[in-house]
């Protein structure tokens, strides 16, 4: 809307009255701006142990930047391997985004400055425009688990629970992977949940957990384990349970991205990405 | 010499005006241009559309009322209060205006939710806000309240103070003055308030699928639904985008002779 909520012409008031209506506004205003600045401090660099200056005396002597797109599902994994990467790379700097694996895809097709993407299942790889796929290697797999409050509210002890209509659900959207997955799962074992929400990344899924508005959401196992204490997992039997492999695909013939993705699929990144609850490729 | 200054001047400006204009005018275009047109019909007949659209017009229709009831009584306090408190709870109302909605979904969640300041007394009785329409309905109130009280309190400031000093010797309750004098005065002012408010509510996206959440029919409102099908099918989500910039318009058709001239 363009048309600012302008106040029609008043009657003639004192300036003094103007000012003194005028001063709290400027006051609140001033208030917010500080504490909306304060909420967009997190920056991929705060946390970046490596000094991404130009000091190029390391070993690799790699320089630039390697832009990474992952599913919401490797936030934590990615984050570690980010700072590992920057630690033994100092000329290079990794940018991180994630997202629901969907969103990823329609970004770079959309012309979003991207070097490597990290999927979610390799079906959401199908939409990916192909001409600028230089490489797909498969890194990583993951299952479905079931993660309620620490309080557990709705009694859940098993998959056969969410059955129950008392029982508050909340799904990844039916176009991200986790919403397709808990589908498939959902159909073999028979079950039609209470759904109350269906988010659009499976972060957002499992913050309605962390938050207890939901009793029940199904998530990977790696948010189950990087979420710690925060919620508590509940296993769901191979099954009915649907395994996804995760392919990390390059979009860049740059010698830092080729770097990151031999480091991410060298034996040192696999086993920090399966320390965050993944399966071995 | 005059003519090359007052030239350069005129460039000086009009460079930065146009590039004001296109920046703001070339998306629309070029939402326009990527829509299939002879797709839209049937896009708009997809069967998530229909009850999206329903639920977008009973929540936003809900919003104006609540806007109306709940928000012209605060307009009138506002506008005829000399107290310095005024100013601060005008200054309040802005903030809503100013915030990141998903911002006013976070809150609305620390308010409502099951373990929120309200929401918490709530629960035992089985009462759950968070996902429910009623949450659809709360977080488009929260964004589109401040511009119908903005609104009509500016226009009920303009009215004629003589006009309440009269009544009030005539014997008129303050009820009795607004309803036979001050409101059918401020009659456009209300309506204009209430196009606002609607609008806003209309668009309403990261306050309701933060607290609210996204659930077919229940609360995936028309822009919840148009960023999901943007993953799906982009042309559906363009066309419905096609069809809220058509109603926007409309909107903005009403509003002409109070802000546009």
């Amino acid at each position: 809307m363009s048309a600012p909520p302008s106040r029609a012409p008043r009657a003639p008031r004192a300036p003094r009255d103007v000012r003194r209506t005028l001063a709290p506004t400027v006051a609140t205003l001033a208030a917010t701006a500080v504490l909306l600045a304060g909420c967009g401090s997190s920056t991929p660099a705060a946390d970046g142990t490596g000094q991404p200056g130009k000091s190029g005396a390391s070993a690799a002597s790699l320089q630039g930047t390697v832009t990474v797109l992952a599913a919401a599902s490797l936030t934590e994994s990615f984050d570690q391997l980010k700072k590992d990467f920057e630690a033994a790379h100092p000329g290079v700097t990794v940018e991180t985004s994630y997202g629901s694996s969907a969103t990823l895809v329609q970004q770079v097709n959309n012309g979003a400055p991207a070097s490597v993407v990290a999927l979610a299942g390799t079906a959401a790889a199908t939409p990916l425009d192909q001409s600028m796929v230089k490489d797909t290697k498969t890194f990583a797999t993951n299952v479905l688990e079931i993660a309620v409050p620490p309080s557990n509210p709705g009694a859940v002890a098993s998959i056969n629970d969410l059955a129950k209509p008392t029982v508050k659900v909340v799904l990844c959207a039916d176009t991200v992977p986790c919403g397709k997955a808990a589908q498939a799962t959902f159909a073999k074992a028979r079950i039609v949940p209470n759904v109350v929400s269906k988010e659009v990344d499976v972060k957002a899924t499992l913050s309605k957990v962390r938050l207890a508005e939901a009793d029940a959401a199904v998530v990977y196992h790696s948010d189950v384990v990087a979420a710690k204490d925060a919620v508590t997992g509940v296993e769901i039997p191979s099954q009915f349970n649907t395994t996804l492999s995760y392919p990390v695909i390059t979009l860049s013939d740059d010698a830092a991205t080729k770097a990151f993705v031999a480091y991410l699929l060298s034996a040192e990144g696999l086993s920090t990405v399966q320390s965050f609850g993944f399966g071995a490729p | 010499m005059r003519y090359a200054v007052r030239w350069r001047s005129r460039v000086a400006l009009g460079v930065p005006a146009a590039l004001a204009l296109l920046l703001l005018v070339v998306p629309l275009v070029a939402l326009l241009l990527r829509a299939d047109w002879a797709r839209i019909p049937a896009d708009l007949a997809t069967p998530t559309v229909l009850p999206a659209l329903r639920l977008s017009l009973t929540t936003t229709s809900v919003t104006a009322v609540l806007c109306l009831l709940l928000g012209t009584p605060l307009a009138w306090f506002l506008a005829r209060s000399e107290h310095r408190a005024t100013s601060w709870v005008r200054a309040l109302l802005t903030v809503p205006l100013v915030l990141p909605p998903v911002v006013g979904g976070v809150a609305l969640l620390m308010t409502w939710g099951r373990n929120g300041l309200i929401g918490q007394y709530l629960t035992p009785f089985g009462i759950q806000v968070p996902f429910t329409t009623v949450a659809v309905v709360l977080a488009e109130t929260f964004v589109a309240m401040p511009y119908y009280v903005l609104a009509v309190e500016g226009a009920m400031r303009g009215l004629d103070p003589r006009l309440e000093s009269v009544a009030r010797t005539l014997g008129a309750s303050d009820l009795r003055y607004l309803r036979t004098v001050g409101i059918p005065l401020v009659l456009p002012g209300i309506a204009s308030g209430l196009a606002l408010a609607w609008a806003r509510a209309l668009g309403e996206f990261g306050a309701t699928i933060t607290f609210a959440g996204n659930f077919p029919g229940r609360t995936q409102t028309l822009p919840l639904l148009v960023y999901v099908e943007l993953e799906r099918d982009p042309q559906v989500a363009i066309s419905i985008s096609i069809m809220l910039l058509a109603v926007s318009v409309l909107v903005l058709g009403v509003l002409r002779g109070r802000w546009l001239r």
